[in-house]
């Protein structure tokens, strides 16, 4: 007598609140990386001259773009902090024998993303 | 007045008799120092002997009694029905594993699985035994206890969506046990146990949905083993670039 195989069922996402997330969060990763492709257009606007770059400004400054953007820095906010809760499963460390606990190790990295946050804005306003 | 019950929903399946898994009602006394288990035990018992299930020691140590009690993967030993109460309580086999009978799941697949990590400490130089046992300290016990509570009860299987969508997926217990024998001052053997780990079904098929934490009922923590995992083996790959004359 064989066993019943259940069929995978494509919708197991929904109406669980924690897979619903976690597919909100992979989803996010479209935003992160619609933006890089927009700095390695920015790059590419840069290097055929002054007009093309220029004209690359005035594009991203049209209503459409700053509202990408703002949906864009809302799903990076979302995306980076539900990774940097995730640190600790992949980061184990350990000083004199004993496991640093995970707050640390969560804190360690938006310490990390704060300084290089202020080197970066340093870099940009002093321009 | 009479006393309470309440209602448990339970997937049946017979092979031979049914076509496919129906649901069939039981009414059972509700009492609240009952688990699920102790209810199917009364419907077994006293209603229906046909329904089948596993248990055993009725205290989370054995982990054979693992079912979905309202769609969540638990022990349902350690399932009060009093945190139910009084609404039904549904209860089928594991999720994404094939269902030999009622609530009884197929597990070849994962026994497949564990063997095929090793889950035993493997030495290149056996010291011989007047040299007496492999010592260890408390602080290389601790790197690898927590894996070590694994008790193979497969709620996180049953937790895994990617189990689910890409059954060829090693998994999250037969990893953390991996992990466990590879964590161990004693052991030599993660080499071998590589092939698998670091292979095409291995821990980069896991997308880090971290549900497999959530139900281990031992806090075993399978989701840190993976990731874990995966940044052993890009140490390795990156080791294997850098120093592409050493051994991996």
């Amino acid at each position: 007598m064989s066993p019943f195989h259940r069929p995978p069922q494509f919708n197991w996402w929904v109406g669980n609140r924690a897979f619903t997330l976690f597919v909100v969060r992979e989803l996010t990763s479209v935003f992160v990386a619609a933006y890089a492709v927009l700095a390695l257009l920015l790059l590419r606007n840069l290097a055929l001259g002054r007009d093309a770059y220029e004209a690359y400004l005035r594009w991203l400054v049209t209503p459409g773009m700053v509202a990408f953007h703002i949906v864009a820095l809302v799903a990076a906010l979302y995306h980076s902090t539900t990774w940097f809760a995730l640190s600790p499963k992949a980061m184990v460390v350990r000083i004199g024998g004993r496991r640093v606990p995970p707050r640390v190790v969560v804190s360690a990295n938006y310490l990390a993303w704060i300084i290089v946050s202020v080197i970066v804005a340093v870099i940009v306003l002093r321009a | 007045m009479a006393a309470a019950t309440i209602t448990l929903e339970v997937l049946r399946y017979r092979p031979g008799e049914d076509q496919a898994p129906v649901f069939q009602d039981y009414q059972v006394p509700y009492r609240d120092d009952w688990v699920v288990l102790d209810a199917l035990n009364h419907i077994k018992d006293e209603i229906d002997g046909t329904v089948s299930y596993r248990w055993s020691c009725r205290m989370g140590v054995c982990g054979s009694c693992g079912m979905m009690i309202n769609g969540v993967p638990k022990l349902s030993c350690a399932a009060f029905l009093k945190d139910y109460y009084p609404a039904t309580v549904r209860v089928e086999p594991l999720a994404h594993f094939p269902i030999e009978r009622d609530l009884v799941i197929a597990m070849d697949d994962f026994m497949q699985k564990l063997s095929a990590v090793k889950p035993w400490i493997i030495r290149k130089d056996e010291q011989p035994l007047s040299d007496g046992e492999y010592r260890q300290t408390p602080a290389e016990l601790d790197r690898y206890k927590q894996f070590s509570m694994c008790i193979n009860c497969l709620l996180c299987y049953a937790a895994c969506p990617v189990y689910e969508l890409e059954p060829r997926f090693v998994g999250p217990a037969a990893i953390a046990l991996a992990a466990r024998y590879n964590l161990d001052s004693r052991d030599q053997g993660r080499g071998q146990r590589q092939e698998i780990v670091a292979g095409p079904d291995g821990v980069w098929d896991c997308t880090l949905v971290g549900e497999c934490t959530t139900v281990c009922p031992k806090d075993v923590d399978p989701a840190g083993a993976i990731q874990q995992g995966k940044l052993f083996s890009a140490l390795d790959w990156m080791k294997s670039v850098v120093l592409p004359w050493g051994k991996r």
